[in-house]
């Protein structure tokens, strides 16, 4: 039996679709409604402040701040059971979007991350797509 | 004090049992429970003309369990937005009795968690096929509900210095309250909880850690169980074995992850007040306050959006052992049946803060707050970190 594997994004979920399509080019994009402005992360076909349905994609920097964080200690699942403890975090990404990710590059998670910490995206590389993970600058 | 008489709780029942080792299905909880509930309002089967479900019974619960009851209902009812899809529902009966299109509603919930081995707070998220959107974005990050909520715990931690001394007060105060209702200390000795007593600030803080800042002791348990109850018109209640537990106001909300938003911040901030304001009364004003327990966090940051302090002055409002059953001049006794912590929690807990609420209201409690007349149930459901739903229900004695 192989090693258990990181569960990977879908390519079939339509909203999705184009995400994690660019990751494959290791581009961390994200949409901006072209009638009000307004950042829409999780990608959508329609913009959440005004209903337009004009989004553009933008590529992201890469960098952000960790809004805020946890250490998992505990999984049952089969890949990550194999990798606690390790840091979760929602990271506020300087253009706006706000997205989960780990938090990588950390001597001990508990004690090496914190809120407002500077990171940037690392790519972990998979055949169709790229994980966007992100270490402390 | 506005005393609305458009609908009461007049039947209750909970199932003792957390752990069935396998020997009961969930619909045979649900179906044990609703007769046991109408029994005990003095009512039956033929009574009942409206059925609400969290989808208990799969993809088109309300017609499964018609047919599995035996009913033939004018109303069905099956929103399923998670553990607060009890208030919800007693929020709808209570609307739907109002309208005039039901008299006798019956809520009922079953379910396995436990026997399942069904680790809801460590198990890994995503199903089969293809996921939402949401989830297509988040499952490859591998955080566990447990680390969903410890983010929030963390965000609260560094807006307003809150302290896991403070959250630990939470569960101190409901396993208080669990070990003075025999049913929860059978439930922790049927899950095999280690420490069954009484328990301090420094054990809580001690207890291993599950997902940082989150103590074991700060995570609900997981069990088997399930509960019933039933809401009746004016007219039915006047009538049962029971005295009438009123439902003087309820409001629904949701919250989520949001560009820019503030994750501390959660649905019973727009749910609370609406609540508070139908019924004509205040937070300050409440006797007992049950509060979805899923961890400490939750009942802290729910706390603070009732009303019950401001925001962010949860964690010093807690301190002291306020929301023990025996200090009602402090504020409200919290999750006084021992709550999802120290007493049940199958998953979805919901059904059983507006049980505890209502035997409190019936004066039959196990901690009983003295002269108990209002009380709020809140009910979360879904993920308080990412996507959640809020109801709040507020109860009164006749």
């Amino acid at each position: 039996m192989s090693d258990p594997s990181r569960p990977l994004p879908s390519l079939k979920e339509l909203d999705t679709k184009p995400f994690w399509e660019a990751t494959k080019q290791q581009q961390l994009t994200f949409q901006e409604c072209e009638d009000c402005g307004e950042v829409v992360f999780y990608p959508r076909a329609h913009c959440t402040a005004c209903l337009g349905r004009s989004l553009r994609w933008r590529t992201s920097r890469g960098e952000g701040a960790i809004y805020t964080w946890s250490v998992v200690r505990q999984s049952y699942h089969p890949f990550f059971r194999t990798r606690v403890p390790y840091a979760v975090a929602w990271i506020d990404l300087d253009e706006g979007p706000r997205l989960l990710s780990n938090v990588v590059g950390v001597g001990d998670p508990a004690t090496d991350v914190e809120v407002g910490q500077r990171v940037r995206v690392e790519w972990e590389v998979h055949e169709e797509l790229s994980i966007p993970l992100f270490r402390p600058i | 004090m506005g005393r609305d008489r458009t609908a009461a709780i007049v039947g209750i029942h909970e199932y003792p049992s957390r752990d069935v080792e396998g020997a009961v299905s969930p619909l045979q909880i649900k179906a044990e429970c609703a007769a046991r509930a109408l029994a005990d309002a003095g009512l039956g089967w033929g009574d009942v003309d409206a059925l609400y479900d969290a989808g208990d019974g799969g993809m088109m619960s309300g017609l499964t369990l018609a047919e599995y009851f035996g009913l033939h209902p004018r109303v069905i009812d099956t929103t399923m937005v998670g553990g607060s899809s009890y208030e919800f529902h007693a929020i709808h009966a209570r609307r739907d009795i109002a309208a005039g299109r039901a008299k006798v509603a019956l809520l009922s919930y079953g379910s396995t968690a436990h026997s399942n081995a069904f680790a809801i707070g460590v198990g890994g998220m995503g199903g089969r096929g293809v996921p939402g959107p949401a989830d297509n974005m988040e499952t490859f990050a591998g955080s566990t509900l447990v680390a969903n909520y410890a983010m929030v715990a963390r965000r609260h931690m560094h807006d307003y210095g809150t302290t896991s001394e403070q959250l630990a007060e939470i569960p101190v105060a409901t396993r208080l309250h669990a070990m003075r209702n025999p049913e929860a200390v059978a439930a922790m000795q049927a899950l095999e909880f280690l420490d069954i007593r009484e328990t301090r600030i420094a054990d809580v803080v001690g207890s291993r850690m599950i997902a940082d800042p989150l103590h074991l002791l700060e995570c609900c348990m997981i069990s088997d169980g399930g509960g019933a109850v039933v809401i009746a018109s004016p007219e039915v209640a006047r009538d049962c074995d029971k005295p009438p537990v009123w439902i003087l106001g309820g409001a629904e909300a949701t919250q989520y992850r949001e560009n820019g938003g503030d994750i501390t911040t959660t649905a019973a901030a727009q749910s609370g007040p609406a609540a508070f304001a139908e019924a004509g009364v205040a937070p300050g004003d409440v006797d007992v306050a049950m509060i979805y327990d899923s961890f400490s966090i939750t009942v802290l940051a729910i706390l603070e959006d009732l009303g019950f302090c401001k925001k962010g002055e949860g964690g010093s409002w807690v301190e002291g052992g306020r929301l023990r059953f025996d200090r009602p001049q402090d504020g409200p006794a919290l999750n006084t049946d021992g709550g999802g912590l120290s007493s049940n929690h199958p998953g979805m807990r919901g059904i059983f803060l507006l049980i505890e609420s209502a035997r409190q209201l019936r004066g039959t409690s196990t901690s009983q707050v003295e002269g108990a007349s209002l009380a709020v149930a809140h009910g979360n459901g879904g993920m308080l970190g990412s996507r959640h739903s809020g109801g709040s229900v507020i109860l009164g004695r006749n």
